[in-house]
């Protein structure tokens, strides 16, 4: 959230732009303010919907005063709340690691999934499996943050290779090319053992289903500390994205910034991809809808990704969880059917130049 | 220009004519090689002499049936998918002028995916049918992406980014059907997902044959347009071509190719990739290089899968593996060269 500015009052100049200023930043502020009650609603629905009928007064009970007896009420306490749960924290983290991956790349295209954090996180959860049996959920989530993170570093140096820097194509074929990779890797292993692919499909198709108050409480901290870092760099990406030597000359420390900005990264979309498997084009769309809204502005874009991301994701679990009555389909397959088409419009709209 | 400038280009057109020839002689013979050894090696070794006499009429009885039964259907489908994929490739990236078009890195390959294992999954397909959904799958994907990328003609980025959008749509979906299988069966389905070669037979060898007999009057027709079209758009508008039709029609020819290819042995990666820019550094071709393509394409295939098959003991590894474990590492290679040149891509 930005600091109320001083300087815009300071000098008799800046009086006369300040109230359309101000009105835009009431408006924002109330459109973020519609979001979190609409965030509220969806995590309602989302405690309230499920593939069990459980009427509303059961729902509300269960929260308000809980009946360890009543089995209604256990379920919701049980299941729906830490699913709703995981669904807003990964909803954010994912929301946030678009936004600023985008900002520090200067990339319209980046996203967790394309740059093959995916990938790396997939690899090291079948390796778990394979060669250590791991079994659990929760040793899932170590092993996928520290693939996805591995990933994400490679994928980043192979993209700043060469002369231009890391440009938005390069990037986004350098996740390719490691993804498929990493695929291939993984696939090694799946193919010789019928149990470690029974349980690595499961995971990869990215759900919250089953993901219990146990793996909540592991990625918390990841998450929350990623969430904090990030609202603060707000003011650093606005100043990089104005291109490295403006930053520079701005007295912007370019390289300690793109670092810092990816070790929140890292952080963030690890642990996501830890706690929910791999779930494809939140982080890369949101930003975009929270720009339509906010404008170029950073310091305005990462609040509205935080809170946009998890509405999109708890909305689709909701929906998946309906659709495919009397199982569900996962959010990672409702996520990139809505995603996708909407990636393939951003290709068509910009600009060769652009990309 | 000087008499004896003009010398000097027709000679080192022919320099390079020769080369070109050479190449192609060599990769020839290199195939042939890799061909021969394959189907020496497994559970009963057969000596290559053997082997070679065997393929001219000459073996034994039991020599034979070994040979011409067992491991030639493996071997042949082998080659003539690779040779489909390098051929597809090189279409590919001399119609988009870039090295990165190659019909498994845009989606072609991952529609084709997803089709044949609705089949295998939902509807317990195997076989022909399974290839059938292949070929459907990639017609309809490239169709879609060649909608999609349409703006005021095709640009190569737009197309292979469109491609990667489609491809993860098409990948979820596959994942999705992986999951509601029974195990073994999506076990079944991950093996061709893959691409493998294994328990191939006479079946495969002859749509596949078929095919490229069929489609090559063509290719050769189209080609010649090929050459024009790398001029730059404009100039081959300038030379009376109609670009758009002839790009179209290549590019039916190419998604043609890589179906087929995927068809019968699943999507193997990074041959259609890997082949083209070989091709042409080896022949030194400012052109398509379309023959060296082939060959290498089948090279490629014919050597990983002898990898695949015996170089980790009692396992096997379905060929796909190898290709992309050894084609990934080249494609960074050419993201972080081709950048430094300054071309990009």
């Amino acid at each position: 959230m930005p600091p109320p500015s001083a300087t815009a009052e300071a000098g008799p100049d800046t009086a006369a732009p300040s109230r359309p200023r101000r009105a835009r930043r009431t408006t924002l502020v109330l459109g973020l303010i519609g979001c979190v009650v609409l965030l509220v609603l969806v995590c309602l629905l989302s405690i309230a919907v499920g593939s069990k009928q459980i009427p509303l007064p059961a729902v509300i009970d269960a929260l308000r005063h809980y009946n360890e007896a009543d089995t209604d009420q256990v379920i919701v306490r049980s299941l729906r709340v830490p699913r709703t749960l995981i669904g807003l924290l990964v909803g954010a983290a994912l929301g946030l690691s678009g936004a600023l991956m985008q900002g520090v790349t200067r990339n319209p295209l980046a996203d967790p999934g394309i740059l093959g954090v995916n990938g790396g996180a997939a690899l090291f959860v079948v390796g778990g499996i394979y060669w250590f049996g791991m079994s659990s959920l929760t040793s899932y989530v170590w092993l996928a943050f520290v693939g996805a993170a591995a990933a994400s570093v490679v994928v980043y140096l192979l993209g700043s290779l060469g002369r231009e820097g890391a440009t938005p194509v390069k990037l986004a074929l350098a996740g390719a090319a490691l993804t498929a990779m990493l695929g291939s890797l993984t696939t090694a292993l799946l193919i010789g053992d019928v149990d470690t692919f029974d349980q690595f499909r499961f995971w990869s198709v990215g759900s919250f289903a089953g993901r219990g108050p146990d793996i909540a409480k592991q990625v918390a901290p990841f998450i929350l500390v990623g969430i904090v870092l990030a609202i603060f760099c707000g003011r650093l990406l606005n100043a990089l994205s104005l291109g490295d030597d403006v930053a520079k000359s701005l007295g912007q420390r370019v390289g300690l910034a793109r670092a810092f900005v990816a070790v929140v990264v890292v952080l963030l979309c690890g642990a996501a991809t830890a706690a929910a498997g791999p779930i494809g084009f939140v982080g890369l769309t949101i930003p975009h809808v929270a720009r339509l809204v906010t404008g170029p502005d950073y310091r305005w874009i990462l609040p509205y990704s935080a809170l946009l991301a998890p509405i999109l994701l708890l909305g689709s679990d909701v929906i998946g969880r309906v659709v495919a009555q009397p199982g569900e389909l996962q959010v990672g397959i409702v996520t990139a059917v809505f995603g996708a088409p909407f990636f393939i419009m951003l290709v068509r709209r910009r600009k060769l130049a652009d990309l | 220009m000087t008499a004896s400038a003009v010398h000097l280009v027709a000679r080192a057109r022919v320099a390079r004519q020769t080369r070109s020839l050479a190449v192609i002689v060599v990769l020839a013979a290199l195939v042939f090689a890799v061909f021969c050894v394959s189907l020496s090696l497994g559970d009963f070794k057969i000596p290559v002499i053997d082997v070679v006499k065997t393929l001219f009429g000459g073996g034994d009885h039991a020599t034979e049936f070994i040979v011409n039964q067992l491991r030639l259907p493996r071997a042949l489908t082998g080659l003539l998918v690779g040779a489909a994929l390098g051929l597809s490739g090189a279409i590919f990236q001399n119609i988009a002028r870039n090295p990165l078009a190659s019909p498994d890195i845009i989606g072609v390959t991952y529609g084709a995916s997803a089709f044949a294992v609705l089949g295998i999954v939902t509807l317990g397909l195997t076989g022909v049918a399974v290839s059938a959904l292949a070929i459907a799958g990639a017609v309809l994907t490239a169709f879609v992406m060649y909608v999609l990328a349409w703006r005021h003609g095709v640009s190569s980025y737009r197309l292979i980014l469109i491609g990667i959008g489609i491809g993860a749509i098409a990948t979820s979906i596959t994942s999705y059907l992986l999951t509601k299988a029974r195990v073994e069966i999506a076990q079944q389905a991950l093996v061709w997902l893959t691409g493998s070669l294994n328990g191939r037979d006479w079946s495969n060898v002859r749509s596949l044959a078929i095919t490229l007999v069929v489609l090559l009057p063509f290719m050769v027709l189209l080609v010649q347009q090929l050459r024009i079209l790398q001029l730059g758009d404009d100039t081959a508008y300038g030379l009376g071509l109609r670009v758009e039709a002839s790009r179209l029609g290549l590019i039916v020819i190419a998604v043609l190719l890589a179906a087929v290819a995927t068809a019968a042995a699943g999507p193997i990666g990074f041959v259609a990739f890997v082949a083209p820019p070989i091709a042409r550094r080896l022949t030194r071709s400012a052109g398509p290089a379309m023959i060296a393509s082939g060959l290498l394409g089948a090279l490629v295939v014919a050597v990983s899968d002898l990898i695949a098959q015996h170089a980790f003991g009692a396992t096997q590894l379905p060929v796909g593996v190898v290709t992309g474990v050894v084609g990934a590492p080249y494609l960074m290679f050419l993201l972080a060269r081709t950048n430094r040149v300054g071309s990009g891509g």
